[in-house]
């Protein structure tokens, strides 16, 4: 490029820019619809308005998200976070009500510790199958996933489960600094990923695994250890999520808790411009995709329509992503239509 | 270890040194624990071994045997189709609307088969001319069904056709057993799928595609029509699959069949199917659809037993023939 970008070009080159670009015309759609939409006002002491809670219910998506964009990185994926989830929710309820004061706070926090310990462990295990027998991971996941919901049921007896903890019950509708705690854990969780893979050389090796396991362990990078660990991370993100979905109701029901959430998740974190084919990812794009997702769910009874057909608008989404994604349907796009409606990425990407 | 020998074998040596070319041995495996499934029932539980009980196992899982049809050929490309599930819940709903608007039952089952298969080829296209990894093109494929289905009704809608109900309940007799038409029509799907599969271009093609789609490509085989054509067929089968679970239970619900991709993903592989591709036969798959409802009617008589076991069970069989295959394949590269 003979001239230095300005900087116009360069927020619209940004990775991040159709990500946030989708997620602004959502709430432009929605504000247009009803004007006050994005009102939030202060009641008790906590905020309360449609964004809060679309903040509130983006927390498991983007809980599952955030491991999944790791094991994407690895050029992997992993299809159990909806069974672990419902693990996570079977093995914190039942210990609730096993423990002998349903109510304390102590009780919750084993619960909850417990549960995660679980869940990791269920990771490792994906972990195992992928990295050291090294079966493909769509299949190694795939077996938990088949496997888990029974496990799930098997933990709570086939019953729906009640618990009766504030404790718990806060995880979901609790608020610390008048944001809702469930949003408070997934920043909390984004910031300790963010810090741990970009301020230390994790980031860069996950890459490098995605991009050629073979070459990297030839390099020196413990691939192996590598793809277990992100396989065990994304069992503790997905047990977390599992963990708030549950405290949201109060009670685990094994068949339908977290039910395709793992392909929302992966949703999101390919609305974040993460590759599916792995080698980089952008934590901060999950992170938007997770919110586009949870906005894309309110949107849909805001602007009249049966909640229900949001599964169509998911399909629209997941097809438009993906075309936007692929070099042939660009290239398509480009030799079809010089002139498209969205001629700025390509004259960008041409020699000027 | 042995020194070969000239001379001709004895009959009890040849029996003796049978060994099955190894391509077979994922199929006999299936085959032996499903008669092992039964044998052990059969010992433990009065009343399993009458062949009417078998009878049973093809009639119940009809729509199961066909889906996996459909699956065998998409996985033997090295694909993957998730949207099968949400396919056959469409299915159901289509026919059951277009019969409460009083369509005749020839013209419904008509649409329901052309949906499945044209919402196959969308998928195929996709799939092949954009690059799309099948997951997820798939994935796209599973949320439009299960929206439409969604958007054509929320409620469930029961089937009270009489052609219907005549379908559903169409018997064959077979001296004191009976069959259902049904059931047929699922060994038929089988049949044609296996001569197609062994005996046509289209069929060789697809097991070169799941060997390696770019040596397939260099040979010259029609890549792009076989790999569009495999989506096709999952579709359709779907669709058909859609209508047999429509038959046999007689109601249109956008909650039917959630999961059900995994169950015939499931059977695939534990049928023998090489989940990436180019190894496999659809026989295998009519065992494993086989494997697992013998599963099923096991913890039924045993009564006892939860019905959240067959998904743990499913799991472990998943597991178990996934690990075998893995080791098999690692020895033979």
């Amino acid at each position: 490029m003979p001239e230095s970008p300005t900087l116009v070009v360069r927020v619209l080159r940004h990775p991040l820019m159709w990500p946030v670009l989708a997620l602004g015309v959502l709430l432009v759609i929605n504000v247009g619809v009803k004007p006050s939409f994005l009102d939030v006002r202060m009641q008790d002491g906590h905020l309360y308005g449609n964004v809060v809670d679309i903040m509130r219910n983006s927390a498991p998506v983007m809980l599952v998200a955030l491991g999944m964009t790791l094991v994407i990185a690895t050029r992997g994926i992993d299809l159990s976070v909806g069974a672990i989830a419902a693990i996570a929710a079977a093995v914190a309820c039942t210990r609730i009500i096993g423990a002998g004061d349903e109510a304390a706070l102590s009780t919750a926090v084993m619960a909850m510790t417990y549960a995660v310990v679980v869940c990791i462990a269920l990771g490792a295990w994906n972990g195992l199958l992928v990295s050291v027998l090294g079966i493909q991971p769509i299949i190694a996941t795939l077996i938990l996933m088949v496997a888990g919901r029974g496990i799930s049921m098997a933990i709570t007896d086939g019953q729906i489960t009640t618990v009766n903890n504030p404790w718990f019950s806060d995880l979901a509708s609790g608020f610390v600094l008048t944001l809702p705690l469930a949003f408070l854990v997934a920043i909390g969780v984004l910031a300790f990923t963010a810090v741990l893979t970009r301020r230390t050389a994790l980031g860069m090796l996950i890459e490098s695994v995605g991009i050629n396991p073979e070459a990297s362990r030839l390099a020196g990078v413990r691939s192996r250890t590598i793809i277990w660990t992100v396989y065990a991370f994304s069992g503790f993100c997905a047990g977390l999520a599992g963990l708030v979905i549950a405290a949201n109701t109060n009670s685990v029901n094994a068949n339908s808790l977290g039910l395709w959430i793992e392909l929302d998740a992966i949703l999101a974190v390919v609305i974040g411009g993460t590759s599916l084919a792995g080698g980089r990812f952008s934590l901060m794009g999950t992170f938007i995709g997770a919110l586009f997702i949870a906005t894309l769910t309110r949107t849909i009874p805001n602007i009249g329509i049966p909640s229900d057909l949001n599964y169509l608008f998911k399909a629209v989404v997941v097809i438009a992503v993906c075309l936007l994604q692929s070099p042939k349907a660009r290239a398509v796009l480009r030799a079809g239509r010089p002139s498209s409606p969205r001629p700025v990425p390509a004259k960008a990407g041409s020699p000027a | 270890m042995s020194t070969v020998t000239a001379r001709p074998d004895s009959a009890w040596d040849r029996v003796k040194d049978f060994t099955p070319p190894p391509r077979y041995i994922p199929i006999i495996a299936t085959f032996a624990l499903f008669v092992g499934l039964f044998g052990v029932g059969g010992m433990r539980y009065d009343g399993l071994t009458d062949p009417q009980v078998l009878i049973s196992l093809l009639i119940d899982n009809a729509f199961l045997i066909v889906l996996g049809v459909g699956m065998t050929f998409v996985i033997l490309t090295g694909g993957i189709d998730l949207s099968v599930g949400s396919v056959v819940a469409l299915s159901t709903m289509i026919a059951a609307k277009t019969l409460q608007m009083g369509w005749s039952p020839y013209l419904s089952i008509a649409a329901v088969l052309l949906t499945g298969t044209v919402l196959g080829l969308l998928m195929g296209l996709l799939i092949h001319y954009f690059d799309i990894q099948p997951f997820i093109a798939t994935l796209a494929g599973l949320f439009l069904a299960r929206g439409l289905t969604y958007l054509i009704s929320v409620e469930s809608i029961s089937i009270n056709n009489s052609t219907f109900s005549e379908l559903a309940f169409g018997t064959v007799y077979l001296g004191d057993y009976y069959i259902r038409w049904t059931a047929l029509l699922a060994l038929a799907v089988v049949a044609i799928a296996a001569y197609v599969l062994a005996r046509t271009r289209f069929g060789r093609t697809v097991y070169a595609i799941g060997g390696s789609e770019s040596s397939a490509m260099l040979m010259g085989l029609r890549v792009a029509f076989t790999k569009v054509g495999v989506y096709v067929i999952s579709g359709f089968c779907a669709a058909l699959a859609g209508l047999l679970f429509s038959l046999y239970i007689l109601s249109g619900n956008s909650l039917h069949a959630i999961g059900m991709e995994l169950d015939a993903i499931a059977a695939v592989v534990i049928g023998g199917t090489l989940l990436t591709g180019g190894r496999g036969y659809v026989v295998g798959t009519l065992l494993g659809v086989l494997v697992l409802g013998a599963i099923k009617t096991l913890i039924s008589f045993d009564g006892t037993l939860s019905s959240y076991w067959i998904r743990i069970i499913t799991g472990v069989l998943l597991l178990t023939f996934v690990v075998v295959q893995r080791f098999a394949t690692r020895r033979q590269q």
